[in-house]
């Protein structure tokens, strides 16, 4: 729809802080496939490249008592809420210093309130559960989950979806539409619209179709606030691409249908909005993670008791 | 041939021959072929009937079902074990009652395939063997892929039984070789029980007169054969693997026997030794210990399961109880190092066999 708009507009780059995340999470992810490639690390796991700016812009709109439910793809929204690569890396990489001793890897992360499993729809009913907590204990906070266009496959979503809207819960539905589960195009397992399915149940809906993370917190402020004050579930969906492989080397796309999720990709467009100080900012984050790989690779593996 | 190759031709097979079979899951077309690539090549021949589906695994199962109903087979792929719990109803509650529920017989023709275990880092939610949750329900059956057993005669066997199967597929088993036991073993196929599969048998000479009959489904069989060969090379202790394909029922030492199905290659015919059960009973008498071993952590198992029967069966006649190693009693960690100590590994069965022959 209007993604081209924003391509067209060339907003400035955002702040500082936000660039140097975005960059963060970009190169990350970049320096986790290299790992993988050289056999250096084992198991699987699913970068967000192309996604990056979909939690970076969330980051201001959620709070520390809110809760964040994350999914395989999670590492983005991980380093959006603790910015703590070092400790993701380590989880991993099974290394000393892991945020859970290597027990849980790429897709099963628990910190404060953040929690992330590998397994599809899971979240949606337990966030209920958190957001009645939430709503009786501490009105005002909410109970976030990021789940992909796939993941509206699954029954939990929809069982949840209704108990959320029909009890008022404080619940956010973050949904990032890329367009593609592991290989199958969202035509050829969605019937109907992520729109239609949230109103169907009461719960409102928002599409965000800009990468712009300024544009998206002022579209999307409001909105959270209303699930905040009003106990309203809000699904918000955001039109994005991945620009990588589901996991790593099972990419099947045709060559045009990754040309055109590049063609979108935020890296391209902010690089050519301000090439020197993108490139400054680029390079730094860079460096930073190559640092962070060598430093998390020289620790020693992590420990944990089985038993314990 | 791979493990995964005779698997994907046992799938173009039932889907050349039946007419009527469908193979349905995630991610399961072409040219992506299924995330552990055992459909390959299968929507491009039978479109149709090889069906890609949403990310739905009890819809996907209960509409497996309903095929079943009608009188078509289907099977369904699980892309990754662990989410068969999702499933669980449309198995259980369904598939598996609606064989007798109803008064009378309704033949149900259809397979749960479960890619299982862990080894490859996958972490806690990908990496279980799930099969002790399915243990123990009335019409339904439980079989385990092996590298010794044709996936050809297992998959026919499941779909002609008209009962509803959960197959599982240890991962690590798709790129071994089929049919090939590490020297200096060999193996054959005895008839045993009901299954229409075989149980293969590794052994070095003489497969009823072993120290140590180790009884373990195919995702052990290399984890135990290694073990064999050091406890061989080291101690000079004969073991007997058993392999059977159907985990439950389990019925390979009882009398009733019938013929294992065609395609399987006997040993030797069973008019001669006996019967099958009875020649897989004596190798367990002459042992003077048995194990069994399985993936699956610890409590409330399919080795307990075996261990219960050949108590039953034979408790006077053996020397000491069954032996039972699973894994630890934990979730399966995403670190490779921290995996392995969950998992059962060579040398569990190593220390096991020695501690068992101690005494
Ligand atoms: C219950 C369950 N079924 C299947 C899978 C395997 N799987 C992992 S990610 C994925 C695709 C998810 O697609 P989507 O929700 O669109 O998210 P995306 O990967 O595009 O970010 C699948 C099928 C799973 N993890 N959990």
């Amino acid at each position: 729809m209007t993604e081209s708009s924003a391509v067209l507009a060339r907003p400035p780059l955002p702040d500082d802080g936000d660039l140097d995340l975005l960059l963060l999470i970009r190169h990350f992810e970049l320096a986790l496939l290299d790992l993988f490639g050289q056999g250096r690390i084992d198991g699987t796991t699913h970068t967000c490249l192309g996604q990056e700016y979909v939690p970076v812009s969330l980051r201001p709109l959620l709070g520390e008592t809110d809760y964040v439910f994350s999914n395989h793809r999670g590492h983005g929204h991980y380093l959006a809420r603790f910015e703590d690569p070092a400790g993701l890396l380590a989880e991993i990489m099974g290394r000393e210093g892991a945020v859970c001793r290597g027990v849980g890897g790429s897709q099963h992360i628990f910190r404060d309130r953040y929690m992330s499993t590998g397994v599809q729809g899971e979240s949606l009913p337990v966030a209920t559960g958190v957001a009645l907590h939430l709503k009786n204990t501490s009105p005002g906070s909410l109970a976030c989950v990021y789940i992909g266009d796939g993941t509206w496959g699954e029954g939990a979503v929809y069982e949840a979806l209704n108990i959320a809207s029909l009890w008022r819960l404080p619940l956010l539905v973050v949904v990032e539409h890329n367009g593609i589960a592991q290989s199958t195009p969202t035509a050829r397992q969605m019937a109907g619209t992520v729109r239609g399915r949230a109103e169907a149940f009461g719960a409102r809906h928002y599409r965000v179709d800009t990468s712009d993370v300024t544009l998206i917190r002022e579209e999307l402020a409001p909105l959270v606030s209303e699930v905040r004050l009003e106990n309203r579930p809000l699904v918000v969906e955001f039109a994005t691409q991945r620009l990588g492989p589901h996991s790593k080397g099972d990419d099947t796309r045709p060559r045009e249908v990754v040309r055109d999720a590049e063609a979108h990709d935020w890296y391209r467009r902010l690089a050519q909005a301000d090439p020197r100080r993108f490139a400054r900012a680029d390079e730094a984050q860079r460096a930073r993670v190559a640092a962070l790989v060598e430093e998390v690779c020289a620790r020693p593996q992590s420990r944990w008791d089985p038993c314990a | 041939m791979r493990v995964a190759e005779n698997l994907n031709a046992a799938l173009h097979g039932v889907l050349e021959a039946h007419p009527t079979t469908y193979v349905i899951g995630e991610d399961i077309l072409d040219p992506y072929g299924g995330a552990f690539k055992i459909t390959k090549g299968l929507s491009s021949r039978f479109p149709g009937r090889v069906l890609g589906t949403p990310i739905s695994e009890a819809g996907i199962t209960g509409l497996a079902a309903g095929l079943a109903l009608c009188g078509d087979a289907a099977i369904v792929e699980i892309m990754f074990g662990d989410f068969v719990a999702l499933a669980f109803d449309p198995i259980v509650n369904f598939a598996a009652k609606s064989g007798s529920m109803y008064g009378s017989r309704v033949p149900m023709r259809m397979v749960v395939r479960c890619p299982t275990g862990g080894g490859r880092g996958y972490g806690p939610t990908h990496s279980q063997s799930m099969q002790k949750h399915f243990i123990g329900v009335p019409g339904l059956s439980v079989y385990e892929m092996s590298p010794l057993h044709d996936n050809r005669a297992v998959v026919g066997a499941m779909l002609a039984s008209g009962e509803p199967s959960v197959f599982f597929e240890d991962k690590v088993l798709y790129t071994r070789t089929m049919f090939d036991v590490l020297e200096p073993f060999r193996y054959d196929m005895v008839a045993a029980g009901n299954a229409g599969v075989g149980v293969a048998r590794v052994f070095l000479d003489d497969p009823e007169a072993a120290d140590c009959v180790i009884v373990a489904p195919g995702g052990m069989v290399e984890r135990a054969t290694r073990a064999m060969r050091a406890l061989l090379l080291e101690h000079e202790v004969t073991c007997c693997l058993y392999v059977p394909s159907r985990l439950y029922p389990f019925d390979i030492f009882d009398d009733a026997d019938s013929p294992a199905s065609p395609g399987s290659s006997l040993s030797a015919s069973p008019g001669v030794q006996g019967s099958g059960a009875a020649r897989l009973r004596a190798g367990l008498r002459a042992a003077r210990a048995v194990l069994v071993v399985e993936e699956g952590t610890e409590g409330g198992t399919w080795g307990s399961e075996v261990a219960h029967r050949i108590h039953r069966l034979m408790w006077r006649e053996l020397r000491r109880p069954v032996v039972q190693i699973s894994s630890a009693d934990s979730v399966i960690p995403a670190a490779t190092h921290l995996e392995s100590r969950v998992l059962v590994q060579e040398s569990a069965i190593y220390d096991a066999v020695l501690e068992a022959l101690r005494d």
